[in-house]
């Protein structure tokens, strides 16, 4: 691709306590790449993910996303903390969404969305309702806009979520098992948009479970046990033809 | 095997379980509470015509205008000042978490009479006040009304401060990490995202502070502000009808206390939109419950009355 590359990562660790739970990860996304990242929990996929965007500080190594480090500036050979105005401001580059969707109770959908942009963007009401507005039309939400979280399903939940991810323009989108705690018939709709995004181009991690979508939308896959990656490659190869013990008995198991 | 062709089954009748027990024990109440109150009420030397006099009489007017302005007044410090030290009791910044716990541990260590009493007595150890070439008589500032306010005002922040600790740490922290990833700052978090919700479980202690300030706010009679009981003991200290007056004054407490309880309701019910948690009966609905299920199961309407509630929203 020769760009730099969104996201790299190397040999970069994290421990919990006594726990290490991330033991040197080595990867590369580029732009408009679709990662996904696969294992068993308490792997790290979600703990490296929660690293991109700074919300857990790394021990060692180095991270960077979209060239420069995440959480650090590094000058001669030391390296200074962000300070927490400089990481508010690159984690609004980066939109998250979560296993438990955590919109805001209090708020509607449309109140969900425009939160950010208006207090973090600081864009200007009008311009952040009607984007809002095409940015729920596009997840499907069109008619959800007045509805508040607990009037909603867990499907339509997290479509909310991501278009509240979407309303602040991301160039990076971290997606942490979006649809582990949905009902299996409403999988399918968070799928569907999640992978418009992907055609659309933007640039996504996304930690998962659905082995159909991470074969067909993904264009590397991951495969991760014990802090460690075992195994990554095309999406094709690493689920039809693991080259790892591994990998094989993970995917033994789920597939 | 079709289920939509069986026939509906007649709904069940049944005889109730007769529960003689609860009639015996409501008429021996009943009987015992009757006979106190009537002792009371005709005690030979209690003059109700005196209570008469003084119920709406202008120095006790003047009183219940006093006791609620110091109510308000010191919880209106109390909150404030109760938010920013539960903030700063959390913040990650060990110089504002250490002085946070200072001042719970100073003020709730302390009896509010004895910090009432010092903030009345301040101007004796401290004449004037001040920095920079700038300086106070205390002596001018310090009158009742501001000691009470001091008084009742600082000791109840730190009740406060706990409990919107206590509400603050009840938000789930997937919250937090929403609102942060999306690039919000963390005065940001807490003011648009973390204390709305936390709201829900800091409301109902906050109003039984309130009422609980209400009959607290009779400690200031010690900076001889003119609330209540000052009031009270003024008068009484001339005509001798302590009693008297004292079933005046708990008139007034009890007025104000049952119209707490009822604003206490609907601010907690304002606070629960978006929220599908349950909230707790308040003593009106408890005691409903209660009169209901004297001869009859107790009825559950919560779970249908919520389905309205929501219902209504959409």
């Amino acid at each position: 691709m020769g760009a730099l590359p969104m996201v790299k990562s190397e040999a970069v660790h994290k421990s919990f306590g006594r726990l290490e739970v991330l033991r040197g990860i080595d990867l590369e996304v580029q732009p408009k790449e679709v990662m996904c990242m696969i294992g068993p929990s308490g792997s790290g996929k979600s703990t490296f993910l929660r690293c991109i965007n700074h919300l857990e500080k790394i021990d060692g190594g180095r991270l960077s996303v979209d060239g420069e480090l995440v959480g650090y500036v590094e000058r001669g050979d030391r390296l200074y903390e962000l300070p927490d105005r400089e990481v508010c401001k690159k984690r609004s580059e980066i939109g998250m969404v979560f296993q438990r969707f955590n919109l805001f109770p209090h708020m509607t959908a449309l109140e969900n969305v425009i939160e950010a942009p208006l207090r973090v963007k600081g864009e200007n009401r009008v311009q952040a309702v009607v984007r809002a507005g095409a940015l729920l039309d596009r997840v499907g939400l069109a008619d959800k806009v007045k509805a508040y979280p607990n009037q909603l399903s867990g499907g339509q939940q997290q479509r909310v979520a991501i278009a509240r991810a979407l309303a602040m323009e991301p160039k990076l989108m971290l997606f942490d098992e979006p649809t582990s705690a949905l009902d299996p018939e409403l999988v399918g709709d968070v799928l569907d948009v999640m992978r418009g995004l992907a055609k659309d181009g933007m640039t996504m991690i996304v930690v998962t479970h659905e082995m159909g979508f991470a074969r067909e939308v993904g264009d590397s896959l991951v495969f991760m046990d014990a802090g460690v990656i075992v195994e990554k490659g095309k999406p094709r190869d690493v689920l039809t033809n693991p080259q790892e013990e591994r990998t094989k008995s993970f995917l033994s198991k789920v597939l | 095997m079709s289920a939509a062709s069986a026939p509906r089954p007649e709904a069940i009748k049944a005889i109730p379980v007769r529960h003689p027990w609860r009639w015996v024990a409501a008429v021996v109440i009943l009987l015992v509470a009757t006979s106190a109150i009537y002792t009371v009420a005709t005690a030979p030397h209690l003059q109700w015509a005196v209570v008469q006099h003084f119920l709406f009489q202008d120095r006790i007017r003047l009183g219940v205008a006093g006791t609620l302005l110091l109510t308000v007044v010191a919880m209106l410090i109390g909150i404030t000042l109760g938010v920013v030290v539960a903030v700063m009791r959390l913040s990650p910044n060990p110089v504002m978490s250490t002085v946070s716990w200072f001042y719970l541990w100073f003020f709730r260590g302390t009896p509010v009479l004895v910090q009432l009493f010092f903030w009345w007595n301040l101007p004796l150890i401290l004449p004037t006040l001040g920095a920079f070439g700038w300086h106070v008589e205390t002596v001018n500032y310090i009158n009742p009304f501001i000691a009470s306010i001091l008084g009742l005002g600082l000791n109840e922040a730190a009740y406060m401060a706990e409990i919107v600790r206590a509400g603050i740490i009840s938000v789930d922290q997937g919250q937090t990490e929403a609102a942060m990833a999306l690039g919000m700052r963390r005065t940001q978090v807490l003011q648009r995202i973390v204390l709305p919700q936390a709201m829900r479980v800091i409301i109902p202690p906050t109003g039984n502070e309130t009422i609980s300030m209400l009959k607290t706010s009779s400690l200031a009679f010690i900076t001889t502000f003119g609330e209540l009981f000052r009031v009270q003991t003024e008068i009484s200290s001339f005509n001798y009808k302590i009693v008297e007056l004292l079933i005046v004054i708990s008139f007034w407490y009890l007025l104000f206390t049952s119209v707490l309880t009822v604003g206490q309701y609907y601010i907690e019910r304002y606070f629960a939109r978006g929220s599908q948690r349950e909230l707790p009966p308040t003593p009106y609905q408890y005691f409903r419950r209660r009169l209901f299920t004297l001869h009859a199961p107790p009825p559950q309407p919560l779970i249908a009355q919520r389905r309205d509630d929501s219902g209504q929203g959409l």
